[in-house]
């Protein structure tokens, strides 16, 4: 690539420059502005009068005497409880990717190192999972959870969020033990160890980097989640995403759309230092999957 | 590895897919077939001296509630569902079509039955998107890769972002600043030179803003895909492109876009699954006045004090079928890449 740089023109050079500027402002801006705005009031966030209202905070001098004000988050995380919702949260996440990749790792490696057709159909079987909506299934869940009793509480939620990861886990940790050469557990093998010891011997050392990839995107799904949990969990037990969904419906009417964007911002802001730690590990797993088709 | 080896390190996930992925799918089917039970009803005949009798209609609960418990699923009515009203319409349809003297006439009828309401604004940001995400984040690769080392790396973070978060909550963050009294609300009335201007109150305007989004979400992921195919591409055919006198164009033409061209396919299979199930934009833009799509059906039926379970079912059932459908070109490369492996 080095002949084509040498030979940009200065113009053409401007241009990328430009265009990659854009594009940084189309995707980050909206974040920038909301995080921005969360610490106005909302006649500044939304203002009628002048939106560099907005950026200046002009009417939360005139309320707070200061241009920021923090009281979106004390509304939202104190008055309206959603640190409850924060906790909720991450004890599903937690479980969720835990419980998803033991079983899923178990499930990939098997996949990888049986040769027979039917590991085949398994993959295609999870493919056809892995593609259907996952609020098709919610009106599957409803009546068996009522009957048993057991709707509206985190471990349902964590069970169904496990299973609806489990094709998308199988696929990755699949394509991810096919890169660890079979040689590696196959001479354990030969050396006595049963198939399980020379997983736990052999290939658990070397298999923390895909592991940790699928995980991230684990987290994600159970994280980002809005059709199984606000579907499954009752008021008590919602975790966030749910929670600002039920906020809008109520935060509209009593004005109070401030509570809303504080939350917005408080629940994106894991997914921003997320992305800031692991930007590698996301970015090789969503190219392993196209590789992989 | 031999198979009672293999049953043990699959039985865990198997299970777990078995019961809560597949039994799902079959009691949905089952529930679309079913209807609540009817209340049972009893007749009472009233005696009064003088006035005479009356019979008398009441709600056995008892006998109801009974009903109930012993048969929790209700009562099997058939395809009943399928064909009513709020699902395929069939005699709606059928009236229409011979009603309707030409086929504009027809269409204008057809969006009023909310199904093909949903289908069109399904489909139309199916095909809408899907391609625009495709574009976009080819531009964005192509661009991205000319960056300097340096920046490459905070663009790919930046970029990252609006694929990453939440979609309701990235749904909410754009939809604040396109209300009217929000930052890109208040720039387009003044573009417009129209104060009045609400991308909430026409219908076209909503889609326009729903499909804007849809993009914005998923170009992100459009884009890393295709820039990490861009850095597998071998130089030696650029320069020898170069060498023969290619422009820059051409170049891109012939030797960039064949080579991530597996890619496209890929990329845009994902989207268009991806893309028909769209929910969470309609909840967050609070659209679904002009917009529904088959989830959003699923998610209004299956909320709010009365869960209609077979309805609810149903419309899961025919949007299995149409995700179906998508699929079909996804498997088949699956199972030739498969075949090809084993070779």
């Amino acid at each position: 690539m080095t002949l084509a740089s040498k030979r940009r023109s200065v113009s053409l050079r401007i241009i990328i420059y430009i265009f990659a500027a854009l594009w940084l402002l189309i995707a980050a801006f909206p974040f920038v502005w909301t995080f921005w705005g969360s610490f106005k009031v909302e006649l500044d966030f939304f203002s009628v009068a002048n939106w560099t209202n907005a950026l200046t905070g002009e009417r939360t001098i005139a309320e707070y005497g200061q241009p920021f004000t923090d009281a979106g988050y004390e509304g939202a995380w104190i008055k309206e409880e959603f640190w409850r919702n924060v906790i909720n949260t991450f004890i599903v996440c937690f479980f969720v990717v835990c419980t998803s990749l033991t079983i899923g790792t178990l499930g990939g490696y098997a996949l990888s190192r049986s040769g027979y057709r039917y590991t085949l159909i398994l993959l295609i079987a999870a493919l056809i999972f892995r593609a259907m909506p996952p609020i098709t299934l919610v009106s599957g869940y409803m009546l068996p959870f009522f009957e048993w009793n057991v709707w509206g509480i985190l471990p349902t939620t964590i069970i169904v969020l496990v299973a609806i990861n489990q094709p998308f886990t199988l696929w990755m940790l699949h394509s991810f033990f096919q890169n660890i050469p079979k040689e590696l557990d196959e001479s354990a093998k030969v050396d006595g160890c049963s198939q399980f010891k020379a997983f736990r011997l052999v290939i658990i050392p070397v298999m923390w980097p895909g592991v940790i990839t699928t995980g991230l995107f684990s987290f994600l799904l159970a994280y980002n989640d809005f059709a199984i949990t606000s579907m499954l969990l009752s008021e008590d037990n919602r975790t966030m995403v749910p929670q600002i969904a039920a906020f809008l419906g109520t935060t509209y009417t009593e004005g109070n759309v401030m509570f809303a964007v504080a939350a917005v911002v408080s629940a994106a802001a894991p997914l921003f230092i997320l992305v800031m730690f692991f930007q590698r590990q996301i970015v090789s797993g969503l190219t392993a999957g196209a590789v992989k088709g | 590895m031999k198979h009672s080896t293999f049953i043990w390190f699959f039985s865990p996930t198997a299970l777990a897919m078995i019961l809560f992925i597949a039994f799902p799918i079959v009691s949905v089917l089952v529930q679309s077939v079913h209807a609540p039970h009817k209340a049972v009803l009893v007749e009472v005949e009233t005696c009064t001296p003088l006035v005479g009798c009356t019979i008398e209609t009441s709600i056995d609960q008892e006998a109801t509630r009974e009903l109930r418990e012993e048969k929790p699923i209700g009562r099997f009515i058939g395809l009943e569902i399928f064909s009513d009203r709020g699902h395929l319409a069939i005699s709606e349809v059928k009236e229409s079509w011979s009603s309707s003297t030409n086929l504009n006439e027809f269409f204008k009828k057809l969006g009023n039955l909310p199904f093909y309401r949903a289908m069109a604004f399904t489909l139309t940001f199916t095909f809408i998107v899907t391609p625009l995400v495709v574009i976009v984040g080819f531009l964005v690769a192509l661009n991205v890769n000319a960056l300097h080392e340096r920046i490459k790396g905070v663009v790919v973070f930046f970029s990252l972002l609006p694929f990453v978060i939440t979609p309701l909550i990235g749904a909410l963050v754009l939809f604040w600043m396109i209300d009217s009294r929000g930052v890109l609300g208040s720039a387009i009335q003044w573009i417009f030179a129209d104060p009045n201007l609400s991308l909430k109150a026409s219908t076209g305007l909503m889609w326009i803003s729903l499909i804007v989004y849809g993009v914005w979400h998923a170009a992100p992921f459009a884009f890393v895909i295709f820039y990490a195919g861009l850095q597998t591409l071998p130089a030696d055919q650029l320069e020898a492109a170069q060498i023969d006198g290619a422009t820059r164009t051409q170049q891109v033409r012939y030797v960039v876009l064949p080579h991530l061209m597996p890619l496209v396919s890929f990329v845009a299979l994902i989207q268009l699954m991806d893309n028909f199930r769209v929910f969470e934009p309609i909840v967050g833009f609070n659209a679904s006045a002009h917009a529904q799509s088959l989830s959003w059906f699923i998610f209004n039926d299956l909320g709010g004090e009365t869960r209609q379970l077979s309805s609810a079912s149903a419309t899961s059932v025919l949007t299995i079928i149409g995700v179906t459908i998508l699929l079909l070109p996804v498997l088949r490369r699956t199972w030739r890449d498969f075949m090809e492996k084993a070779k």
